[in-house]
């Protein structure tokens, strides 16, 4: 098979060609690199790219199939990993100056389990820096580009994860969601983007954000494939205090079922004003189009959404003040040596965290400092108990909550840099069910009129990921979207 | 918090709490774009919350806990492989002084 | 006339818990190791380690506190605690700050006036910090090893109920008895396993209110808790009598100076930001594990004075000496109760337990060495009631007994061993035979009477029945000269 053969296979399919022999891992490998190779010149969607381990790993499955061992449900599939994903041995920044260069001796769970499940991790993905960020705009070492249009936003923050997925120079990708940085990028670029329910994965060795929030999940360019390593990442690690004990589903039965008789709660307000009409229209026609696959459509509403933005914006900055703390140039990264140990931490951050994290550490203190809290932080908290009342409403009515991901489709890079609030509108929708701590799936919805990608959201009762799976690929399978990929970058 | 209206030295103590070094022209920025993000924020006053218990964790669970088993310590080339001065065995930074920090 | 002031003192004391590994990693506590080298990427804050917490400490905290009288919540919040400082790796504490493990407990002291009941406000778990090491790198730099770095601990906040470093002092070495007794802490104040901060001011005798307070920090032995207070005291009161005001201020002890200075504070210094830590969900206990630990609590030193005063013998003075070290107390016990043998009598008990006492008191104590906890004896408990046993039989003397010991501390020998094995086990003691002698003699003076009218067959008489009397145990040539030798002196 050809290299561009080969990226073009999903992840499906080259896990059974290669524990069938038909191709062997390294050559999967050396093809998926040479495409980053070629593809990623252009769009910045890797900040380190490890041939080198990659091949190596590859080799490993390779042999284990030559041994007649049963390989592994990703076998020689590669994988990009967000930059805050620590890699042991594999430099992980958080696109960040504060940790540039930065070497984790050890791996993240989610990153373990990729491995013991044979995924090949090619290299690390851009993002806003520490996944501050809905564009991308905010790594330090410059932005991803969208492989749909180059000169639009990739979304964020987890926008490498997203474009690399979306260009084939991964067969998947893993994210992090703390307000919708696997969801908003995945609808920007037109790939499945899920947000596991909070806790349903690890967080250990996922450099934390904001951790009341944080969960990492999958891109793929298929609900089959994000099922399958939802799957593979899933599941109990005593090693996070907050990771849940709650069985692993297997996701990937639930594609190809028939969805006759889900209910599908859709919220009249999140098609209204402020959204764009062509992402209206798509959120239209996708809500007929599972009607038509049998699913009963009922009117749900959530009442306090509109303040997740302010609820957000309170308690992520709050949480990210206190978890970047450590990042004080003492032990390791970045060290400005000032003239005594207070001008030494003062200008290490100052100069090693970019223009938005500094922002939201300066928020995130205010939020939590004396005089303040009850007003800000904990009222902020108490709007979160209003905003899951709401779903625990709706999901009396419906069995998953339908919603644009996105206001709006990709918009141009550098048209919301200047103004912070207007870049925090981007997550209106992706909020509410972060708040709730519930799974949400991004899928593509429809395309603009310019070819852009529409981002649909389904959110789910906690835990049951199932249900998003089976639905959102019973949409796959009936809207035809899958086949659209971005034109080759050249 | 309405009439949140976020001073200088609000912005410089906050600064100063969150190690930050920030010139005078940083932190008159930074006061613009927190004024801006605090009054969008402020539209929590219109809800009545007080008979509602905030929710720290969404996932409502309690803390597991660890057998007391001794488990293995990074080696020390790994301890130090990123850090930024190391001497004698520790991590050097700078002198410490009582009461600071 | 001159005001006269009353000291209003309240103790912080920081006790580490005594368990294998730290508060929230796998990470040896062991004292001693070289400076770094105990350390994971959880106590070093690493990016993308999470904490878990330690099964053990918070068992010892609930003990703890059971022995100080403290109601346990059954749902407690550990809460970070946030500041920056080199010893500090994340960058904040995890503590607990409005719902802490325990609250309100007392405890008691004896003073020159009675008994004194001193409140608890509360004892609550949180972590050690690091050590700063200072001068001992070629430059002006401070080292830090992080092996401390997140050993358990609980914080013990005294009510402010204490009047004078006497009292002070008193409570410190109470509280340690009850931790160490409880087996919770090793009391071990020059390794800083158990720290004191206090909180002193004055007032006009008479005033109900508070004076401002001044907070004496790492007070680090009973006699600089005694002079710092003392200083402090004299300090303050100088300073109102010379119409000057106390300023509220942090202050440090220097025993070469022999006085409390002001530690250098930044204005804003202390804006903690406590907040629940999202990293660990509530800590929930039963109510049954609670009263588990309650009916398994033991027996605390003051319980022990009490009751051996009463049942075994002794008198306070003996009881405070055996109860210097909870192993040293158990090894009293175990030693009278073999000695008294099972189903002795109410008297037959006291009785061992005195000789046993003043045994332990004047032999074996000489002979211990107590590390934390841990304390080591040349011979066994079981051991020394035999050798005591043997004495009480009459095989040996007191005296003789003391020679036996010696040489069971360098041979580990059992008493009757050695006995044997130096034909001790014949009585060769002379005031033993001596005394037997003079008991034969005086119950059969009309056969004395026969010998001093010559007839020296009676001899013969004398040696059956001192035999007899020895238990046939004496040495025989020994009878003979001594017989002789008393019977001529008649
Ligand atoms: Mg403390
Ligand atoms: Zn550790």
């Amino acid at each position: 098979m050809t290299s561009q053969a080969l990226c073009a296979l999903s992840g499906i399919e080259i896990q059974k060609k290669v524990a069938s022999g038909d191709v062997s891992a390294v050559e999967v490998t050396n093809a998926f690199l040479e495409r980053i190779t070629h593809q990623d010149r252009k769009l910045h969607a890797f900040l380190y790219v490890d041939a080198e381990g990659a091949l190596a790993q590859a080799a490993t499955v390779d042999r284990a199939r030559k041994a007649g061992e049963t390989l592994g449900p990703l076998a020689g599939v590669p994988v990009a990993l967000k930059d805050n994903l620590c890699t042991r041995g594999v430099p992980t920044t958080c696109a960040s100056k504060i940790l540039a260069g930065y070497v984790p001796p050890y791996d993240a769970d989610a990153v373990e389990r990729l491995r013991r499940a044979g995924a090949i991790a090619v290299g690390k993905t851009n993002m806003d820096e520490f996944a501050m960020g809905s564009s991308n705009e905010n790594s330090a070492f410059g932005p991803v580009k969208n492989p749909w249009d180059e000169t639009r936003a990739p979304g964020g923050s987890s926008g490498g994860s997203a474009a690399a997925t979306a260009s084939s120079m991964a067969s998947f990708a893993l994210g992090s969601d703390t307000g919708g940085s696997v969801r908003q990028p995945g609808a920007f670029c037109g790939v499945t983007a899920l947000k596991p329910t909070y806790g349903r994965v690890s967080r250990f060795g996922l450099i934390a954000f904001a951790s009341s929030l944080d969960q990492i999940g999958p891109f793929a360019r298929s609900v089959r494939e994000a099922a399958r390593v939802l799957s593979v990442i899933a599941g109990h690690d005593a090693r996070d205090a907050t990771s849940t004990t709650t069985a692993v589903d297997d996701y990937e039965a639930e594609c190809g079922k028939e969805v006759r008789g889900l209910r599908v709660g859709v919220v009249a307000d999140a098609l209204g004003a402020g959204v764009d009409a062509e992402v209206v229209k798509a959120t239209r026609a996708a809500v007929a189009k599972l009607a038509e696959l049998g699913c009963e459509i009922v009117d749900v509403s959530l009442p306090h959404a509109t303040h997740a933005l302010a609820a957000y914006y309170l308690i992520a900055p709050a949480e990210a003040s206190s978890n970047l703390a450590r990042f004080d140039g003492m032990r390791y990264g970045l060290r400005k040596t000032g003239d005594d140990l207070t001008a030494t931490y003062g200008t290490t951050r100052a100069e090693g965290f970019g223009p938005e994290v500094r922002r939201r550490i300066m928020l995130g203190t205010y939020a939590l400092s004396a005089g303040y809290y009850d007003a800000f932080y904990v009222k902020a908290q108490k709007v979160r108990t209003l905003i899951r009342r709401d779903y625990d409403a709706a999901f009396k009515k419906c069995d998953v909550v339908l919603t644009p991901t996105s206001p709006t489709t990709a918009f141009k890079l550098g048209e919301k840099t200047s103004d912070p609030l207007a870049m925090y509108m981007a997550d209106i929708f992706t909020l509410p069910p972060s708040l709730a701590g519930l799974p949400a799936v991004s899928i593509p919805g429809g395309y603009s009129a310019d070819g852009l990608p529409i981002g649909l959201q389904l959110t789910g009762r906690a835990f049951d990921e199932k249900t998003l799976v089976r639905v959102s690929d019973a949409y796959e399978r009936a809207s035809g979207w899958l086949s659209r990929r971005p034109s080759e970058i050249v | 918090m309405s009439d949140t209206k976020i001073t200088l030295e609000d912005v410089r103590k906050v600064a100063r709490l969150s190690r930050l070094a920030l010139d005078e022209a940083a932190l008159a920025q930074m006061r613009g774009e927190l004024s801006k993000i605090l009054g969008h924020v402020a539209s929590l006053n219109a809800l009545d919350v007080s008979n509602v218990e905030p929710t720290y964790h969404a996932v409502p669970m309690n803390a597991p806990l660890r057998a007391d088993v001794v488990q293995a310590s990074l080696p020390r080339d790994e301890v130090f492989a990123s850090a930024p001065k190391t001497e004698a065995g520790g991590f050097a930074v700078p002198k410490v002084m009582d009461g600071e920090g | 006339m001159a005001t006269t002031y009353e000291p209003v003192i309240g103790l912080e004391v920081h006790a580490q818990l005594f368990s294998k590994t730290k508060m929230f990693c796998g990470c040896s506590i062991s004292f001693g190791a070289p400076p770094n080298t105990q350390v994971c990427p959880v106590c070093l804050a690493l990016p993308g380690a999470l904490p878990v917490p330690n099964a053990r400490a918070i068992e010892l905290a609930v003990r703890a506190a059971l022995a100080l009288g403290c109601t346990v919540n059954e749902r407690s919040v550990f809460a970070r605690k946030n500041y920056f400082y080199p010893d500090l790796s994340k960058g904040y504490q995890i503590s607990q700050f409005d719902l802490p493990l325990n609250t309100g407990g007392k405890l008691v002291i004896d003073t020159p006036s009675g008994p004194r009941e001193v409140g608890i406000t509360r004892i609550h778990v949180e972590e050690d910090a690091a050590k700063n090491l200072h001068g001992v790198g070629h430059g002006t730099d401070t080292l830090v090893d992080f092996n401390r770095a997140g050993t358990a601990l609980i914080e013990i906040v005294g009510e402010p109920d204490l009047r004078n470093a006497d009292e002070a002092e008193a409570y410190l070495k109470k509280l340690r008895e009850v931790l160490m007794f409880v087996g919770v802490n090793d009391g071990n104040l020059e390794e800083g396993s158990f720290r004191c901060d206090a909180n002193v001011s004055i007032r006009p005798v008479g005033q109900e209110k508070f004076g401002t307070r001044c907070e004496l920090k790492n007070i680090n032995s009973f006699r600089f808790v005694r002079k710092a207070i003392e200083y402090e005291i004299t300090r303050q009161e100088a300073v109102l009598s010379a119409g000057g005001t106390i300023t509220q201020e942090t202050r440090t002890y220097s025993d070469g100076l022999g006085k409390t200075i002001p530690m250098r504070t930044k204005e804003d210094a202390h804006d903690y930001r406590y907040f629940p830590d999202p990293d660990l969900p509530p800590l929930v206990i039963t109510r049954a594990f609670i009263e588990k630990l309650r009916v398994t609590a033991p027996e605390l030193a003051e319980q022990k004075r009490t009751r051996w005063q009463k049942e075994l013998g002794v008198t306070l003075y003996d009881a405070t000496v055996l109860t210097g070290h909870p192993k040293i107390a158990d090894y009293f016990e175990e030693a009278a109760a073999a000695l008294a043998g099972k189903d002795a009598s109410p008297e037959a008990r006291a009785a061992a337990g005195k000789k046993v006492a003043n045994f332990v008191q004047s032999e074996v104590l000489r002979t211990v060495t107590t590390r934390g906890l841990e304390a080591e004896f040349a011979v066994s408990a079981e051991y020394v009631a035999e050798l005591l046993r043997l004495v009480e039989g009459g095989s040996i003397s007191g005296k003789m007994a003391k020679d036996v010991f010696a040489e069971m501390i360098t041979t580990g020998r059992s008493a009757s061993k050695i006995i044997e094995q130096k034909g001790l086990s014949q009585v060769t003691d002379t005031s033993v035979i001596e005394a037997a002698v003079a008991e034969v003699l005086a119950a059969n003076a009309s056969q004395v009477e026969k010998y001093k009218a010559g007839k020296t067959s009676v001899v013969g008489f004398f040696v059956g029945q001192i035999m007899r009397a020895t238990k046939g145990a004496a040495n025989p040539q020994l009878v003979n000269d001594i017989l002789k030798k008393m019977l001529d002196a008649q």
